[in-house]
Order: structure tokens, then C-alpha cells, then sequence
């Protein structure tokens, strides 16, 4: 295991200080940096942040100044600009903008404000998903205090609950939902720097990304550029592990931890001494790496070698048990079930995948359909209005791939070789359940 | 149902945070669905259009594109267990069989005393905490088979 697991950004205090109160947070030095980013030039505050690389921690590693940047001035639109929260954290294994709103949440909002500043915009929207539920309880009282309190001075932050759906954390869903529409994706350009929010200029970022800023104006763009692995991936991420691993959780590290460091020293390996079968390092609609690139740095650049990304930094650990027929059909039905429908590849593209996974899976298929599918995932890819459809191809193509011999046996043994023994035996999805309906009896409604 | 203020007016006091009143849709319509049970009838589609100037048609549209909603009668609680992949492989579906055991429905029904709904759900968003099961909204975490038959119980006795 690594000696220093580094320092720690986002969370800093949040171990020895309940700050989720505004006083506990003031007084570890919390909004000092609204203070003094508010006797900034906007420009100067872009700068630290194109300084210190910061990138996008949603999941498209976008630089937070360029995106600041692509905002035009409000001579050129004389319209209200917007800045808005992605806290609609939705990507199966991301768990990690809940952590920040339930021990942070006034970072987050001290971040807003100086973004909000940068962009010179008055109007705050945070959008959190409807299933944060506490989170959102959380987040309205530090907002209620902070308010109070007369931090926020002419910005007005409104928070806003979403109700349900994947495709609203995606930025263009995101602005149609928070516009009180069904969140389907927007075609591009125009891009929302330009026409977002009420066709006004918007900046989105995502929680972690924008309660990272304040922390990169405490300790300068110039040394936080030195934290991780520079120079393309600086900073720290909450590296969120899940699946079969000992314990599972969120841990801040440095981006350039090895998946190797995480599984097997931070979150105490695989249980029952089991062995690795797969990693999926950004998240569920990241293409998939197998044990032997486990000794990989958790950075862009090195997964981009490999052909996946960080992601939202979501790091699934499988084990030998699973199917992976069955895991590249629960990834499928999961993204049929929150394809918005607006597109053909993504629509039908998943709905087909599906079909012939349950048919692979079934021992029904022929080899010819797992190039079929192959075929169905490439002409998704690249090929629709958001990324929602790519996020089904990528990691289900992966799969097909790398575990070729596996999805064979299939086929060869017209049945699922693990005879019923997978970990993910028989898991239903919730795209099969609309079928049902509710019993109606006495005391309900009907 | 609060006899207290017209809902239309609650629903306008939210919708002036918005620069333009459609943005209140979604809320609105969570505030419809809390005072009808917990679900959104016809008559709840024409509320939320005459306080925010849409048609029934137009909020129905909304609503049915948003798993939260729902546009039948559901139970006056709902359970809801994630069944994504992290959940998954770590034992969800056992979590899920042991609700469906113990209160005698199937995902997506209702106790035939119209007390508990239950579901499965894409990610909530607790994935290094398996299984996650939601509880009206509320988030428990580290659930096993072993503990649902406490937890129907405490959900039944919530009331």
C-alpha cells in the first residue's frame, strides 16, 4: 500500500468538524475565499483555475476556466447568465456528490458564489436529484443559513429537486428538466456557454468540481496544479468503490492512486481472498479493464491508453463470480430504461442490445450475433445527440470484447456456463416492471 | 390534504424563485402528488395546469417521463430496492426476493391493504454501501435479507 495517501481537498475538515454548520465552517476559514474572490477580477479567478487545470469531475474532464470563458461577455448577450449545479449524480457507482452535500454542503455553495462571480451572474440552480432526499434537506438548511447570514449578496441561489431520471444529469436534460420540461437531450451547438438556461449563457458544472474551487483559491491555481498527476490530471478525486470489495466507500486521494492501491490497500481487497475478474474504473458506461491493467494510475491520460476513462471516478470492482453476459445485460437494461427517447441509435439501439443479451444470456443466440452486437454498439456510438447512447455501447462492446471466450461458451453450451451460480443470477430490472400494476384495494385511491 | 391555503397559491409562491413559471412544473407536481396520496389522478394534471398556466395534457407529459411520479395508485409507503449493477453484485436481488417474501407482492405492487408499494429502482447513488434501499426517499444503507422483516415491520409501524 502507498505511505501518504495525500492531502486531502474537498473534504478537508470534514473529519474533525461538523461542517455542515456555518459557524464550524467559517471558522476553519470557510467563505474567506468568496471574500477575497469577490474583490477579484472575474478574469483573475479564471485564470487561477485554468492555473491549477482544473477539470470537470462529472465525468467529461472539461477545464473549468476554458468553460468559464466561453461565456460572452454580457455586452455581447445582454441576458441574464446562469450558473448551474449538476448535482443530479446518477452514473451507477457514483456516489460521491452525496458525500460532499452531506459533510460540505457550504463549500459547494461558497463555490457556486465565486463561479457565480466569475461569470458575472446573479442566478444560482442547483439541481439535485429527486432520490438525495436528505441531501436536500442538508443542502436547504446551509443554504437557509447562508442566506441568513447575508453571504450571498445580490446572487440568489434557488435549489431544485429533480424526480427521477438519469438523462437530467446530463447537461443539456439537465436545462430542458430544470425548464419544467421532459429531460431530453438539446442537439448542439448552440452549446450552453452560449444558449442555455432559458436560451441565456450557462455554466454547469458538476458538485465536486465546483466545491473543488474554492480550495484551488486557498492554496493558489500554481500549487494546486502540483497536487496528482500533472499536468493534465491535477487535484484530488472522491474515488467512489463499489462492487466486491471489503470496504466500499468514498476516498480522496490524489488522481495517479494505481487501481491496484485502491482495491487492494484502501478498500481491503476482494472478500473471502476471491479473485478479480474486472474493473470498471469511471463508472457503469465506462469501457471495462481486466487484472492485468490493475496497476494502471487512476488519470486520464493512462486510461486513455487503455481505451476507457476516469469517469466520475466510480471504481466497480468484479469479481470471478459474475457473468459477464449477465453484467453487459443489466448495464443494457439499465440504459434502455433511462434512454429519454429522443434519438434512434440510443432508443432503439438499447432496446436491441438488450434483446440479444437476453438471447446470449438464454443460450439462444448464434455466433453471428455477438458481432451483431458489436455492429448495434458501434452504430450508436458517436451517433447520437448526447452521450447517453455511447455510455450503453462503450462498456457493453467492452465486454463482448475482452470477454470473448466467455459470451462464446454461450452460445457453444446453449446455456449461461455459471448454471445459475453467477453473482448476478436472475437480477431484475426495474424496465420490467412497468408491467405491473399496482393491486388496488380498499384504502387506496383508485 | 391542508385546508390551510389554496394550492394554486402554494404553487405560485414557489413558482416566483423561477424566472419563468414553467420551471416550477416539477415541484408543483410533487406538491400534487404528496396531497393526493401519492400519486398523480387526472385532477391532479389540471391543478398543477391552472395554478402554472399549462394544460393537463402538458404536466401529464412531464410527469410520466419521471420515475418518482407515479400515475397509478401506489401504497402509502414505498420500498424501493436498487438493483443496479454495484447492488447487484453484491447480493440486491436476495434483498428484493426477501421483500417480495415477506410482503407477499411483486416489484411493482401494492400490499392488498394499500400500506406498502414496493419497487425496484435503478442507482440511488449508494453504491459502496450495498444493497440501498430507500425507504419513502429516505436512504438505508448495508441492507441484508436478514433485516427486511425488521424493516417492513418499522415501515408498517412508521404510520
Amino acid at each position: 500500500m502507498a505511505s501518504d495517501p495525500g492531502p486531502i481537498v474537498v473534504l478537508d475538515g470534514a473529519d474533525d468538524h461538523d461542517l455542515t454548520k456555518l459557524s464550524e465552517y467559517q471558522a476553519a476559514g470557510g467563505y474567506a475565499q468568496l471574500e477575497r474572490a469577490r474583490a477579484m477580477e472575474p478574469g483573475a479567478i479564471v485564470e487561477e483555475l485554468n492555473t491549477a487545470n482544473l477539470r470537470g469531475r462529472g465525468g467529461a474532464f472539461f477545464p473549468v476556466g476554458r468553460k468559464m470563458q466561453f461565456i460572452p461577455p454580457k455586452e455581447q448577450i445582454p441576458k441574464p447568465h446562469y450558473v448551474c449545479v449538476n448535482a443530479d449524480e446518477s452514473e451507477p457507482g457514483t456516489f460521491k456528490d452525496r458525500e460532499i452535500m452531506q459533510r460540505v454542503p457550504h463549500r459547494l455553495i461558497e463555490g457556486s458564489l465565486i463561479a457565480a462571480h466569475a461569470i458575472d451572474s446573479q442566478h444560482v440552480f442547483i439541481y439535485i436529484r429527486g432520490e438525495y432526499l436528505r441531501e436536500f434537506e442538508i443542502l436547504r438548511e446551509a443554504l437557509d443559513e447562508g442566506r441568513a447570514a447575508g453571504l450571498f449578496g445580490d446572487v440568489t441561489i434557488v435549489l431544485h429537486r429533480g424526480a427521477g431520471a438519469y438523462i437530467c444529469g446530463e447537461e443539456s436534460g439537465l436545462l430542458e428538466s430544470l425548464e419544467g420540461k421532459r429531460g431530453q437531450a438539446r442537439s448542439r451547438p448552440p452549446f450552453p456557454a452560449i444558449s442555455g438556461l432559458y436560451a441565456s449563457p450557462t455554466l454547469i458544472n458538476n458538485v465536486e468540481t465546483v466545491a473543488t474551487i474554492p480550495k484551488v483559491l486557498e492554496l493558489g491555481g500554481a500549487e494546486y496544479a502540483k497536487l496528482g498527476a500533472p499536468p493534465e490530471s491535477t487535484g484530488t478525486r472522491l474515488f467512489c468503490v463499489s462492487g466486491n470489495v471489503v470496504k466500499g466507500g468514498n476516498y480522496e486521494l490524489p488522481m495517479g492512486i494505481t487501481i491496484r492501491e485502491v482495491i487492494y490497500g484502501l478498500a481491503g481487497g476482494i472478500p473471502e481472498g476471491r479473485e478479480l475478474k474486472a474493473v470498471i474504473p469511471g463508472g457503469s458506461s465506462m469501457p471495462i479493464l481486466t487484472p492485468d491493467q490493475i496497476d494502471t494510475p487512476l488519470e486520464h491520460d493512462a486510461l486513455r491508453a487503455l481505451d476507457t476513462f476516469l469517469g466520475a471516478a466510480a471504481v466497480i470492482v468484479v469479481d470471478e463470480r459474475a457473468c459477464m453476459v449477465q453484467l453487459g445485460l443489466r448495464v443494457a437494461q439499465f440504459y434502455m430504461h433511462e434512454s429519454c427517447g429522443k434519438c434512434t441509435p440510443c432508443r432503439e439501439g438499447t432496446r436491441w442490445m438488450v434483446q440479444i443479451l437476453e438471447a446470449v444470456e438464454a443460450g439462444q443466440a448464434s455466433h453471428d450475433e455477438l458481432d451483431l452486437l458489436l455492429d448495434v454498439c458501434d452504430r450508436i456510438l458517436g451517433k447520437c445527440l448526447c452521450p447517453l447512447g455511447d455510455a450503453a455501447a462503450m462498456p457493453v462492446a467492452s465486454y463482448v470484447v475482452k470477454f470473448r471466450d466467455e459470451f462464446r461458451r454461450h452460445v457453444d453450451e446453449g446455456a449461461c456456463p455459471f448454471g445459475g451460480e453467477s453473482s448476478l443470477e436472475g437480477l431484475f430490472a426495474p424496465v420490467d416492471q412497468h408491467s405491473h400494476h399496482p393491486v388496488v384495494e380498499e384504502g387506496v385511491p383508485a | 390534504m391542508t385546508a390551510s391555503r389554496p394550492f394554486a397559491d402554494e404553487v405560485r409562491d414557489v413558482a416566483d424563485q423561477y424566472p419563468e413559471s414553467r420551471s416550477a412544473v416539477l415541484p408543483a407536481l410533487r406538491m400534487a402528488q404528496e396531497r393526493h396520496g401519492g400519486w398523480l389522478p387526472p385532477e391532479a394534471f389540471v391543478e398543477v395546469g391552472e395554478a402554472l398556466d399549462l394544460t393537463p395534457a402538458y404536466c401529464k407529459a412531464v410527469a410520466s417521463f419521471y420515475d418518482m411520479f407515479h400515475l397509478a395508485p401506489v401504497g402509502k409507503h414505498l420500498i424501493e430496492v436498487c438493483t443496479n449493477i454495484c447492488c447487484g453484485l453484491r447480493g440486491a436481488q436476495s434483498v428484493l426476493d426477501a421483500f417480495e417474501a415477506e410482503l407477499g407482492v411483486m416489484p411493482g405492487e401494492t400490499t392488498r391493504d394499500g400500506e406498502i408499494t414496493l419497487r425496484a429502482v435503478e442507482c440511488i447513488g449508494g453504491c459502496g454501501w450495498p444493497t440501498v434501499v430507500a425507504l419513502d426517499d429516505y436512504h438505508r444503507l448495508n441492507v441484508g435479507p436478514e433485516d427486511v422483516p425488521a424493516i417492513v415491520q418499522e415501515v408498517r409501524d412508521g404510520e
